[in-house]
């Protein structure tokens, strides 16, 4: 494991106006990393996505990705950087195409030819995407605005990317699919990964290390397959 | 017959007209969704700024001998002025408010509306100020039915702003930010889009467009005056809900169809009623069919 972590949260507080969603969270996720956040229904999880994004203001702390701090960046100068989240329920522009989708991803680049190779390798990653590139994105089923959202985060370039419940909702065979499609993205582009999750079962076999996070704060840290074998983990989390 | 037709034309043309004003109450809705009600006030100050350089060219002489660079120059001044008059009010009286409830905005742009005017009448007086008389005499002619070099101009010049405002909406980038903007802010900035950027962009198009048809109006009537921008604001207003506020597509059409019930009221109808057709027309969308004719059922031409 490197020295530097890629992205670290120190002592985060945030949340929405007099509802404190975070509460001293720390956080390190090193290169090369699959790191999963699992935690039951309102514990933060999405908040601390969003925290790490800047959608959601920080109050107290600090979150340094590759040694800086964000805290004062917009949010929207962060995925030229490097930093890119699939945020819960997909968020597809429900009324551009798939390919405008993933031009959109591409936003902030101006290397056509490049951005029309990544397209075709999203293609290649999503078949489906490419059967259906002039569809409007809100007409896709669940899975393919899942796929179409991964697609999208990947036109990005990330170095970190942030994937918040990719799972939800989705047949298990679409899931192992997608989790596929994840674990190479880790290996083959070398991407980061920070994984949040419900399904803590599913998160914790495709992470190296996991955190468990109950309203709002850190409670559990350890290597994925620990976690996995914890009693206490797998009475709260994995229904035993 | 001939009087059909010549109506028909002038139908297109002050459709046209509308169609021009009526795509910034959209384009603005569809982004943030806030009716601008002081939009008016740029297509007045597009028609002042119009007046002062072709009043200006005209006295140098210039007109007689440039007269295509003269009018390019009139309405790309004309436009730009209006952009960042646009830009500016947005950032001073939008932009503060865009995290409180809608109602604060919209008292604002009514404040922003009567702001605006007062300033043109008190730097440009409260009469009618004429444009140089001898632009465009003369028509094309078709046995009885005439149809004037102006309003060929006009006409060209709205289509041609048109087809360039759906190009860049629906088949450059920016004009892909600009739909994503209008459908989740949140994820537009996940992806790298600032939505500050392109409320900005939506709203120094709005204005430009409404500039373009002030000097339009105030070629085709002869003058302008400070509140000129009222009722052209309204019935365009009018046109954009008919369409479907938000709709480009829409707001093009309702545009037409105001103009030309306008001018056909007026013709078959009284021409005494003919600045009420616009508002039976709304009263009637509102009550019989609130989203419009390209409401949300036809949602690919949404911003
Ligand atoms: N926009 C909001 N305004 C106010 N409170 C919010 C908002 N979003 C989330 N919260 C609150 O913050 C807390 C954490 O929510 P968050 O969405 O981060 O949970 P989560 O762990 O992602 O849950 P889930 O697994 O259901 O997605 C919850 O108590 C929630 O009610
Ligand atoms: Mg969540």
């Amino acid at each position: 494991m490197s020295a530097q972590p890629i992205l670290e949260l120190k002592n985060v507080h945030s949340g929405y106006g007099s509802i404190k969603a975070l509460r001293d969270v720390s956080l390190k996720i090193y290169p090369g990393e699959v790191v999963a956040i699992i935690g039951a229904n309102g514990a933060g999880k999405s908040t601390t996505l969003m925290t790490i994004c800047g959608i959601v203001p920080l109050e107290k702390g600090d979150v340094f990705y590759n040694g800086v701090s964000v805290k004062n960046i917009a949010p929207e100068k962060l995925p030229p950087l490097g930093l890119c989240q699939v945020p819960e329920g997909r968020r597809i522009f429900p009324r551009l195409t798939v390919e405008e989708n993933l031009i959109l991803g591409a936003f902030y680049r101006n290397d056509k030819p490049e951005i029309q190779r990544d397209i075709e390798h999203v293609y290649s990653l999503f078949p489906v995407l490419g059967e259906r590139n002039r569809q409007k994105g809100g007409t896709l089923s669940g899975g393919e605005q899942q796929m179409l959202a991964i697609g999208r985060a990947l036109m990005t370039k990330p170095k970190v990317l942030l994937l918040d419940e990719p799972s939800l909702g989705l047949a298990p065979i679409i899931i192992h699919q997608i989790f596929d499609i994840i674990a190479d993205i880790n290996k083959n582009q070398g991407t980061t990964i920070l994984l949040v999750e419900q399904n803590a079962n599913l998160a914790l076999q495709a992470a190296t290390r996991g955190y468990v996070l109950e309203t709002g704060q850190i409670t559990l840290e350890d290597k994925a397959s620990s976690l996995l074998h914890n009693p206490e983990i797998r009475k709260a989390y994995l229904g035993e | 017959m001939d009087s059909f037709i010549q109506q028909l034309i002038n139908g297109i043309t002050l459709g046209g007209i509308y169609a021009l004003i009526a795509l910034g109450y959209t384009m603005v809705y569809g982004v943030i969704q806030l009716i601008n009600f002081a939009h008016g006030e740029f297509f007045a100050a597009g028609g002042y700024v119009g007046v002062i350089f072709l009043s200006f060219f005209t006295g140098l002489g210039y007109m007689e001998t440039h007269p295509i660079f003269c009018l390019t120059a009139s309405f790309a001044l004309a436009m730009m002025y209006c952009a960042y008059l646009a830009i500016g009010v947005e950032k001073i009286a939008y932009k503060p408010l865009r995290k409180e409830a809608r109602l604060a905005a919209l008292l604002s742009a009514l404040g922003v509306s009567i702001f605006l005017s007062n300033g043109l009448m008190l730097t440009q007086g409260v009469y009618d100020k004429a444009y140089p008389s001898e632009l465009f005499q003369g028509g094309f002619n078709f046995g009885i039915i005439t149809i004037g070099y102006l309003q060929v101009l006009i006409v060209c010049l709205t289509g041609a702003l048109l087809v360039a405002l759906n190009l860049l909406v629906f088949k450059t980038k920016i004009g892909m930010a600009m739909r994503a903007t209008a459908q989740d802010k949140t994820m537009s900035a996940l992806v790298a889009i600032g939505s500050n950027n392109i409320i900005s962009l939506t709203f120094a198009i709005g204005a430009g467009l409404a500039a373009a048809a002030g000097i339009m109006v105030g070629l085709y009537y002869g003058s302008v005056r400070y509140d000129m921008g009222f009722l052209p604001g309204i019935k365009a207003f009018s046109a954009a809900v008919l369409g479907g506020i938000g709709n480009i597509t829409g707001a093009m059409l309702g545009g037409l169809i105001i103009g030309m019930v306008e001018i056909f009221g007026a013709g078959y109808i009284s021409g005494e009623y003919k600045d009420v057709f616009a508002f039976i027309i709304l009263i009637g969308v509102l009550y019989f069919k609130p989203t419009g004719i390209m409401g949300e059922n036809i949602d690919d031409t949404r911003v």
